[in-house]
């Protein structure tokens, strides 16, 4: 292994191919499933059982798109806003209140703070299926349960968040800055706000992004929070489906295109925040 | 009251050394308080969710673990619950269909953990070699599935398992072999590739950005110390990212031990798959199909207790292992 050195060509050259080719194997890997993802959105019922996976004879994607909003009263709209309004609001208030939370453990001093800290780094580790059960009977002393705020309300804490707006506060926001501000005898909420959380915001949207995945991802939450149909994310609705789908197959198209659908926004808003989340990523990791 | 004895001690220091007269005592103990206040009022939101969301919560299930409800079903007003103590306990730990969800899961953990860290660390530090080509596309591809969402990756490979549907089954069918992706040996294994699909390139993205914080010169010296390309990724940049690698390991354990998403959609298709395969399910079957309060909240506090616990295993036995190397360099 230790001979491979610059002056044999030899060796060098079949291990640049052999790590192209492991490479290529692991993006086909991951790729393949999506591709066949896309191609069978395309199928109508009989296309999608039949051997022939690869003609694409029977194309009936804009059918498939149809039926997809028509089925059961056009309940996957319904869904997808649900998930959006789930995820969008809530990624967005959530960072917001962990990233101010981060801020505040890193620009002030008071007696335990590392404790405290310690707590919510504590909190990052607990299951959530171990708080399921609990916030179902809080939620239904409180009456909440099978509404909207059943799910939203949970979804907000992010103690990674907190961990993140941490680092973030540390290596953005620097302590003469907030000196010069309060020599200027501004209030440390109006400098909080007009001063340190623009410098924050390359990970105000990391911190973001991390939730709205999560948000968007959350299966078990709702599951056992609501009932009504109405009120599903996408995730949930789909899994129903799924489930209908084994006695009447004609769900099977459709669940296809609405899980296709669902892909949709995170791939966009991974596409569109690229740069910060990748900052993200080191912060949380190199730290 | 603490906050004000802190601030008593802090000033005095700051005004002796400016000499500063009483007028400016005041003012900056003024200062000191403003600052408190804005701190409490910037923490305050997380820890109202804190206490509602997490703290509230963890002590309910503790409490709910020791107490027992007549009628169950009916809430858990206090005049109808009885303190059980250690019964629901008990009672769990000698359900086989628990402990062999305890089984399941340290079985995928052991299978899954492992695989994910080191397939993962392999494709950064391949990617990190300066080798591949197209890397940026490369990379993107990789981490595809982790804007997939879980449930949708689990519908995927479970059409990719349904035999009929999948275009993988008919191409092992063309060279004649069959294959049972949902039987009775294969379903863990299938469950295993569905989170490894998932987070291989999320986590691999995680290494590389590691690997790319470190420093240049180290590895220019491995190479002119005649170290080759498998060894400088080996023993020089592996030991330099083992932080990330601790993170990983311990952020794949806690969501392995939660295992619920994948098994409970397989088991709409798998009669492998029985309503209590993980300690999560046995939790969900537990509280909402079977009723039964106490016991699916001592089913938590143990689950609770097995993540704190190989939690801090995993970074107390990282951390001793690295000790020798330390000492050695």
């Amino acid at each position: 292994m230790s001979t491979g050195d610059s002056t044999l060509m030899r060796p060098r050259l079949l291990g640049r191919a052999t790590v192209n080719v492991v490479v290529a194997l692991s993006v086909l890997y991951t790729l393949l499933p999506v591709l066949w993802l896309v191609l069978a959105a395309g199928k109508n019922r009989d296309a999608l059982f039949s051997s022939n996976f690869l003609s694409l004879g029977d194309f009936s994607f804009v059918q498939n798109l149809r039926d997809l909003f028509a089925m059961d009263d056009g309940l996957y709209s319904r869904w997808y806003g649900n998930s959006l309004l789930y995820a969008v609001l809530g990624a967005g208030i959530g960072a917001l209140v962990s990233v101010a939370c981060g801020y505040a453990f890193d620009k002030f001093s008071f007696p335990h703070k590392e404790k405290l800290f310690g707590l919510v780094l504590a909190a990052v580790m607990v299951p959530q299926t171990v708080l399921a059960l609990p916030l179902y009977l809080m939620a239904s002393e409180a009456g909440l349960v099978n509404t909207f705020w059943a799910v939203f309300i949970p979804v907000l804490f992010n103690p990674f968040g907190v961990y993140l707006g941490r680092i973030f506060s540390q290596g953005y926001v620097p302590d003469e800055v907030l000196e010069a501000a309060r020599v200027d005898g501004a209030g440390e909420l109006t400098t909080y706000v007009r001063v340190a959380l623009r410098m924050l915001g390359p990970g105000l949207v990391t911190v973001f992004l991390f939730q709205l995945t999560a948000i968007w991802n959350n299966f078990f939450l709702p599951m056992v929070m609501l009932s009504d149909q109405d009120l599903y994310p996408v995730s949930l609705g789909l899994y129903q489906w799924n489930s209908s789908a084994s006695v009447s197959p004609e769900y099977y198209p459709v669940v296809i295109m609405g899980s296709l659908l669902a892909v949709i926004p995170l791939i966009l808003a991974f596409a569109l925040l690229q740069r910060f989340w990748r900052s993200g990523l080191t912060a949380g990791s190199v730290k | 009251m603490t906050a004000t004895t802190q601030a008593q001690h802090t000033v005095p220091a700051t005004a002796s050394r400016t000499a500063a007269p009483a007028s400016a005592l005041r003012a900056r103990k003024a200062a000191r308080r403003r600052q408190l206040a804005a701190c409490a009022v910037l923490m305050a939101p997380f820890f109202a969710l804190l206490v509602t969301i997490f703290l509230i919560p963890v002590g309910t299930a503790i409490y709910l673990s020791f107490f027992s409800d007549d009628q169950p079903g009916l809430g858990f007003g206090p005049e109808r619950t009885i303190f059980v103590g250690l019964r629901s306990y008990a009672a769990l730990l000698t359900d086989p269909t628990f402990l062999s969800g305890l089984g399941t899961v340290a079985l995928y953990c052991l299978i899954y953990i492992p695989l994910m860290v080191i397939g993962a660390l392999a494709l950064a530090l391949l990617l990190d070699s300066g080798v591949v080509r197209l890397r940026a596309w490369a990379q993107l591809a990789l981490f595809l599935p982790h804007a997939v969402p879980g449930i949708i990756a689990a519908l995927i490979w479970l059409y990719l398992y349904t035999p009929g549907i999948s275009p993988v089954i008919d191409l092992f069918a063309k060279a004649d072999i069959t294959i049972d992706f949902l039987g009775i040996h294969t379903v863990l294994p299938s469950i295993v590739n569905i989170a490894l699909w998932s987070n291989l390139g999320y986590n691999m993205v995680v290494f590389y950005a590691a690997l790319q914080a470190v420093p240049r010169e180290v590895i220019e010296a491995s190479v002119v110390d005649g170290a080759g390309p498998v060894r400088t990724a080996l023993q020089v940049k592996t030991p330099l990212v083992r932080t990330s690698i601790v993170m990983v390991a311990i952020f794949t354990l806690i969501w392995a031990l939660q295992l619920f998403t994948e098994p409970m959609l397989l088991s709409q298709s798998s009669p492998m798959i029985n309503s209590r395969f993980s300690p999560s399910m046995y939790i969900y079957d537990a509280a909402f199909t079977r009723n039964n309060y106490s016991l699916a909240a001592a089913a938590s506090v143990v689950l609770l207790v097995c993540t704190i616990a190989l939690s801090y295993g995993v970074t107390r036995w990282t951390s001793r292992a690295n000790t020798p190397e330390e000492t050695a360099r």
